[in-house]
């Protein structure tokens, strides 16, 4: 777990603005919720992976 | 020197969370959920050598109760709780952070009862 994961994720999210932006001015709102959706299950599967490692991680340290 | 880091995760991350945070609140708010994430393993070593102090004591202890391994779940069960109700009222959601903390102090008495209850015993044996 290094700081490069927030810095990916930071970058996914730009990505996913930008592609929103232009799609809205090209007029293809729909497309550009959609890419909104996509971008935002990839962050969210990517992000469950290491809070299933916190979780773990406490888990053993605190013997609960 | 590890709190310089700590530090400069937080401020990194906030930034990043707040550039994105009027077009795409979601991953803004799941770069917060990362950014916690990291910070606790960031720490995570100094907590594992405090809890191994801990356990040395409670070994030399005679007549141990136990409740130093207590203690340490409590303490976990009080910082998993507080870890999901502050990303809900980060989310926005104030009612789900209550109830999470509702649930936390919950599971926390139900850890501290077998403490409660062996002091007891203790005082009425002193007393009696």
């Amino acid at each position: 777990m290094e700081i490069s994961v927030v810095f990916q994720i930071a970058a996914v999210g730009i990505l996913v603005a930008v592609l929103n932006q232009v799609l809205n001015s090209a007029g293809r709102s729909e497309q550009a919720t959609m890419t909104t959706l996509a971008g935002v299950v990839i962050v969210l599967l990517w992000v469950i992976h290491y809070i299933s490692d916190l979780f773990r991680t406490v888990e053993t340290l605190f013997q609960l | 020197m590890d709190i310089m880091q700590i530090v400069a995760v937080g401020i990194i991350s906030g930034v990043l969370s707040l550039t994105i945070k009027k077009q795409v609140p979601e991953i803004a708010l799941l770069i917060s959920i990362a950014a916690a994430v990291l910070i606790f393993f960031m720490v995570l070593p100094k907590i594992s050598a405090i809890f191994g102090v801990l356990d040395g004591i409670s070994a030399r202890i005679r007549g141990d109760l136990g409740f130093i391994g207590t203690l340490i779940q409590i303490t976990g069960i009080a910082y998993i709780a507080e870890f999901g109700a502050q990303i809900c009222k980060d989310a926005g959601e104030g009612a789900i952070a209550a109830k999470i903390e509702l649930a936390g102090k919950v599971l926390i008495m139900a850890a501290s009862t077998p403490i409660i209850v062996a002091l007891l015993n203790m005082i009425t044996q002193v007393l009696v």
